[in-house]
């Protein structure tokens, strides 16, 4: 695939890359095998796939929460395969995630959970009297400053999912991964989360890796741009986001592309992700 | 057969390295200051009644039993001097212990299991947090500082209902009650009664904290972590015991 290229003729630096990287627990088969991709600055990738595949992994692997057994990840153009936990810290703090069940921390309020990664990023300094305004406007960005006080347990799922993601990017970093973002959750607070993740993508120009298999979340992701001035999605087709959909099976990449490649992909597996009754219908 | 042991040695193996992990932490920063205080306020003060009630039976029945035998030789005024003694040394750190035990390691491990499930433990690394440094050491501190107190609120309870029994069963005079007491006791058998608390503290936070942190497989695995956290926690206060014993022992040998 061709490299992207930016108006001044660079390429987008390379943000997170797997080099033939595979992932195995004790003598089982790998959960990841020989994977290997390259995620540059502006890109939203969208990974599909069955549960099982591999992809929550992926992003854990990615984050250096789970050592490979065989290959190298980059971040930031940085080797931190086998890296020590310690020397993790600072890279990680570049990176956002969400977790599929939104990992808020249950026995602090919401905004001690959104203020933690303020808190204890080493590499994010951060005066005191900065900090309340920081975490309101994190919380304000998932409309959600109403709940500062709360505990997660008061708080229904789609809101702590909002409230993860708010913590994910109180820091700003200019990497996020998404375990899963509408996993559980009704259509209309799942199409409200993932507006959060395209409003989050436009409005910062941050890049994201996007865990899910759901097609009509990476469709949107796909063809949707955030309006600062309306306040609203607007359609603008795939040429209009540097989206590119990646299909795990059994922890192999079988497909990475732009939209229209996936749809027209003949493979069997990577098919049943998107050709949804619903999309044929339309 | 060598399969067989394989996953001992690996538990043992993991373990070791928590606790050194553990233990190192205390002298790297950064410290939290506020956990080990909430700690403390769980494993200390929050055990304070069961501590109470445990040795204050325990005390109660020993002054009893050892009565009822001393009755026949007519030495029942000695009986302060066993119930301390077998309290000071004995009796109260493992009860202690296993009372501790059974309340703080299942709670502990129960914690940190639902914190592991529920992907906390993963959130806390990827937020720049090392948990061991964050849940494991607070806890460690914490045991360590509290068990040994809460042994002696247990020992001197422990007496008082000692002294209880003997009173009402074999009208032995409180005067002469507490002085044996206070007679059968020298330095090392406090020694040996604050050191074995100290040393089970370790088990009953570090066995806690293990499970815990190796939790899997949802609810289901929550429960079968505190179930081996507090039997293993007690064994482990049991085979403790008999190591520090053997080694108090042969240092009053060398005394004499």
């Amino acid at each position: 695939m061709a490299e992207p290229i930016t108006p001044n003729g660079e390429s987008h630096p390379s943000l997170l890359r797997f080099e033939e990287v595979s992932v195995r627990f004790a003598a089982d088969p790998p959960v990841i095998d020989r994977l290997s991709f390259n995620v540059r600055a502006g890109e939203t990738r969208i990974i599909l796939g069955a549960a099982g595949s591999g992809k929550t992994v992926l992003l854990k692997t990615a984050m250096g929460l789970i050592q490979p057994a065989g290959g190298r990840v980059f971040l930031f153009d940085e080797d931190v395969t086998n890296k020590a936990e310690a020397e993790l810290f600072n890279i990680r703090s570049k990176i956002g995630m969400l977790f599929q069940e939104s990992a808020l921390f249950d026995s602090m309020t919401v905004a001690q959970n959104v203020a933690y990664p303020l808190l204890n990023q080493k590499a994010i300094v951060i005066p005191r009297d900065q900090m309340e305004p920081a975490v309101r406007k994190s919380l304000s960005f998932v409309e959600l400053e109403n709940t500062m006080d709360k505990y997660p347990s008061e708080l229904s799922g789609g809101m702590r999912r909002r409230v993860a993601i708010a913590r994910a990017v109180v820091t700003n970093p200019p990497l996020l991964l998404y375990d899963s973002p509408t996993a559980g959750l009704d259509p209309i607070t799942a199409h409200t989360i993932m507006a959060l993740i395209v409003k989050e993508r436009d409005a910062n120009n941050t890049t994201a890796l996007v865990v899910t298999h759901r097609y009509q979340d990476g469709n949107l992701v796909a063809n949707f741009r955030y309006n600062p001035k309306s306040g609203r999605l607007d359609p603008v087709g795939p040429e209009g986001t540097n989206t590119i959909f990646m299909v795990m099976k059994e922890g192999r990449l079988v497909f990475e592309g732009n939209q229209t490649d996936l749809e027209a992909c003949s493979d069997s597996y990577v098919t049943k992700f998107v050709k949804r009754p619903e999309l044929e219908a339309a | 057969m060598l399969d067989t042991l394989k996953g001992p040695i690996q538990a043992v193996q993991d373990f070791c390295e928590l606790t050194g992990r553990a233990i190192r932490n205390v002298f790297r920063k950064p410290h939290y200051v506020d956990d080990i205080l909430l700690q403390m306020e769980s494993i200390g003060v929050g055990s304070v009644p069961i501590v109470l009630l445990t040795g204050f039976f325990s005390g109660a029945v020993m002054a009893m039993q050892m009565g009822r035998g001393l009755q026949d030789y007519g030495q029942t005024g000695r009986t302060g001097q066993f119930v301390s003694i077998i309290l000071v040394r004995e009796l109260g750190p493992v009860l202690t212990g296993v009372m501790v035990a059974g309340r703080n390691s299942s709670g502990i491990a129960s914690e940190l299991g639902s914190m592991k499930v529920t992907e906390q433990i993963d959130a806390m690394r990827a937020l720049g947090t090392d948990p061991i440094q964050k849940l494991v050491t607070p806890r460690m501190i914490a045991a360590a500082l509290m068990l040994p107190c809460l042994t002696i609120v247990d020992d001197f309870v422990g007496m008082i209902g000692g002294w209880i029994m003997a009173n009402v069963l074999f009208s032995v005079p409180g005067r002469q009650y507490w002085s044996t007491v206070w007679r059968a006791l020298v330095w090392s058998d406090v020694g040996q009664g604050l050191t074995k608390p100290f040393i089970f503290s370790f088990a009953v936070s570090l066995i806690g904290c293990y499970y815990g942190l190796r939790a899997t497989g949802g609810t289901q695995g929550v429960g079968r972590a505190t179930t081996q956290a507090v039997v293993w926690a007690s064994i482990a206060i049991f085979v403790l015991d008999l190591f520090v014993s053997k080694i108090f022992i042969a240092i009053s040998q060398i005394g004499t």
